[in-house]
């Protein structure tokens, strides 16, 4: 058991490591450096430059970049931001707060949705509820993520029933704790909504097929015919036997979730990460672009690692398994 | 007598939608950067088939009359007292960068001076429907020149990782592991972040096609890797193997043609995911940029809110991805299907 968490560990160190070093590796493959567009910009003095030159090492090789770096990831920086004039880690951590808030709730709504569907469609395979799942979740999965979110914020200012983008209102810094957290959930809504929307067809049949195969089992029709009910036998027999595949579902979810959130984040103009790599990446800003993909990985990676963790805590088989 | 009605019935619609899209010459009434600054988002004209006077008359439409200073919806009027015709299979000398050019044949238009614009105009006057269709070329192009390219970088190293194994596959595998760490979106901004910004539109087209084409290479690897994995044990490939067959004969007479199944099914499910992120990085301007149409650029201009609000035929290239991804979806679906009969899926 420590072992194989160890190894497991060891991988993931691997892994984030091998991610930091193909990003380093993109920036080196650059024609032009951002040192001239730098030069350029009447606002950071030739002597700043200098300066910023020798700490991060601009005009030196990749691997002593690479050093310099990993330094000051050490002293929690994460390098330092050429457009904000500021270490990193200050600027990313309220961003990477908000998307988070986001794709947590996003991602929450969207489990809550898709497992009661899917189990729906799955106990009622081939009467009309399956086939409205079906249909309706086969459309939901050819729309793309840009027109549900440019559809909802119209339809915002249209009714001018919710707030059309961004996280909070003006006046929010003085309002109370109650009506700052109604503020924002208001806020939420549609870019939770567009998430939701996106997410859900691939949860759902997901869901679906995995029910499937478990109602189909033997040990299904041994409870039957013991004469347990049928919504005890959904929710109490069938659904954990088939949480397996769900779980690791759970993990893969948040990387198409953080996928969909960059953009949606952009449209619904919503303080995260996404826009602020897109600027970064407008702009030229090297180390909040490699910040940005490093808590994306991150995040990926802790998913997966959240869902292995729960798989060995909810399915017995795979914990007696282990030596 | 046709087995599988879905698989050729979604075959011929995507054949016939691309059909469309390459004829645009001929299809769209307009060049896509010709500009009408006079009647800038325009909505869509009506076809008319009854004249004022209430007779039945050969379809016509009415020209936009700007009312006042306002544009958008509610800033044309129809102005039915000067109508033409609509013509099918005219002539019209394109207007380029004020140079006339060279008389092409199109399949509808209206007579000089008259316009027709049967899906509106956008903010510099250019006709949408020509704009969709010379869009089209873009974004599917770059859809399925992405598929293709990612797809035989896949092959090539699914089949070597599969069939050579050992050390290779460890290697091709944690390298396909690394690129599916990172989310996939991020992954294409990180190549992106470091590519030069302001490029002319072929090179963004062919630079987004090798972007998406590159990095999209680790998921059809390890599929192709799978099967390649399975058939290499078969009997046949044993038997040709004991005949002293070189790898590359095997591969290429033996093994491929049991991946090639496979690979299409994953190419029908691939295009669609590239058509978008071609859309979506011309839509965030980091794609082709305008005056070329791309489906991505079109709704661009939607991320301002007073063109959100009220100009909804705007929506027209985001709207047109939706009956093209469902086509692809069901075509992969029944590829999928044939594959379960044959007993090749996993």
């Amino acid at each position: 058991m420590m072992s194989a968490v160890a190894s497991r560990f060891a991988q993931t160190l691997l892994l984030i490591f091998g991610v930091s070093v193909l990003a380093f590796l993109f920036i080196d493959l650059a024609p032009g450096t951002y040192l001239e567009d730098m030069r350029l910009n009447p606002q950071i003095s030739p002597r700043t430059l200098a300066a910023l030159r020798t700490e991060y090492g601009l005009d030196r090789p990749l691997a002593v970049r690479y050093a310099i770096w990993l330094r000051s990831v050490a002293r929690g920086e994460f390098g330092f931001s050429f457009a904000y004039n500021s270490p990193v880690w200050p600027l990313l951590k309220t961003r990477a707060w908000n998307t988070l808030i986001l794709t947590v709730t996003a991602m929450m709504c969207s489990w809550l949705i898709a497992i009661p569907a899917g189990i729906l469609a799955a106990a009622r395979v081939d009467r009309w509820q399956d086939r409205i799942s079906a249909v309706s979740t086969t459309f939901l999965l050819a729309t793309p993520d840009v027109l549900v979110g440019l559809a909802l914020l119209a339809f915002a200012l249209r009714t001018r029933w919710l707030p059309s983008g961004g996280m909070h209102t003006l006046a929010s810094t003085e309002m109370g704790m109650l009506a700052y957290m109604k503020d924002l959930l208001l806020h939420l809504v549609l870019p939770v909504m567009a998430l939701t929307l996106g997410a859900l067809p691939l949860l759902v049949r997901h869901v679906r097929s995995a029910m499937l195969e478990v109602l189909t089992s033997p040990f299904v029709l041994a409870t039957r015919s013991h004469g347990i009910s049928r919504a005890r036998i959904l929710f109490r027999h069938a659904l954990p036997a088939a949480a397996n595949p769900l779980i690791s579902l759970l993990g893969v979810s948040i990387g198409t979730l953080l996928s969909g959130s960059l953009l949606i984040e952009v449209i619904m103009s919503w303080p995260g990460v996404g826009p602020m790599l897109l600027q970064a990446v407008l702009e030229r800003d090297p180390y909040i672009v490699i910040a940005a993909i490093m808590f994306s990985t991150l995040l990926l990676i802790a998913g997966n690692l959240l869902a292995d963790a729960l798989l060995y805590l909810v399915d017995p088989r795979i914990r007696r398994t282990e030596p | 007598m046709i087995k599988n009605p879905k698989l050729w019935l979604s075959a011929v619609a995507l054949a016939l939608i691309h059909l469309l899209v390459i004829g645009a010459g001929f299809f769209a009434p307009y060049d896509p950067t010709e500009q009408n600054r006079d009647l800038s988002m325009a909505p869509p004209m009506r076809i008319h088939f009854v004249d004022s006077r209430g007779h039945l008359n050969r379809p016509f439409v009415c020209p936009w009359v700007a009312e006042g200073q306002r544009t958008g919806p509610s800033g044309y009027v129809e102005d039915c007292s000067k109508v033409s015709a609509l013509r099918l299979l005219v002539r019209r000398q394109p207007v380029r960068n004020g140079k006339t050019m060279l008389a092409s044949l199109h399949l509808f238009g209206v007579d000089t001076p008259a316009r027709i614009f049967l899906m509106g105009t956008d903010d510099y006057g250019r006709d949408l429907l020509s704009r969709l269709l010379y869009g089209g070329q873009t974004s599917l192009g770059a859809g399925l020149l992405a598929a293709g390219l990612s797809l035989s970088l896949g092959l090539l190293l699914g089949c070597v990782a599969g069939y050579f194994g050992s050390w290779t596959d460890d290697v091709i595998m944690r390298g396909a592991e690394l690129f599916m760490a990172l989310p996939w979106i991020y992954l294409l901004f990180a190549v992106r972040a470091f590519l030069p910004l302001h490029l002319g539109a072929r090179q963004a087209f062919l630079l987004l096609i090798g972007v998406i084409g590159l990095t999209g290479w680790a998921r059809p690897a390890r599929l192709i890797r799978g099967v390649v994995l399975v058939a290499r044990q078969r009997g046949y490939v044993l038997a040709a193997r004991g005949f002293g067959a070189s790898s590359a004969s095997i591969v290429l007479r033996h093994i491929l043609p049991e991946v090639s199944s496979v690979a299409l099914t994953q190419a029908a499910l691939l295009v669609p995911q590239y058509i978008l992120a071609e859309v979506t990085f011309s839509f965030l301007g980091l794609g082709v940029g305008e005056p070329a149409p791309s489906w991505g650029n079109m709704l661009a201009s939607l991320q301002t809110y007073s063109v959100l609000e009220g100009h909804w035929w705007m929506f027209a290239s985001g709207l047109a991805l939706v009956p093209i991804f469902l086509l692809f979806y069901w075509f992969a679906d029944s590829l999928q299907g044939r594959l379960q009969v044959l007993g090749l899926s996993r």
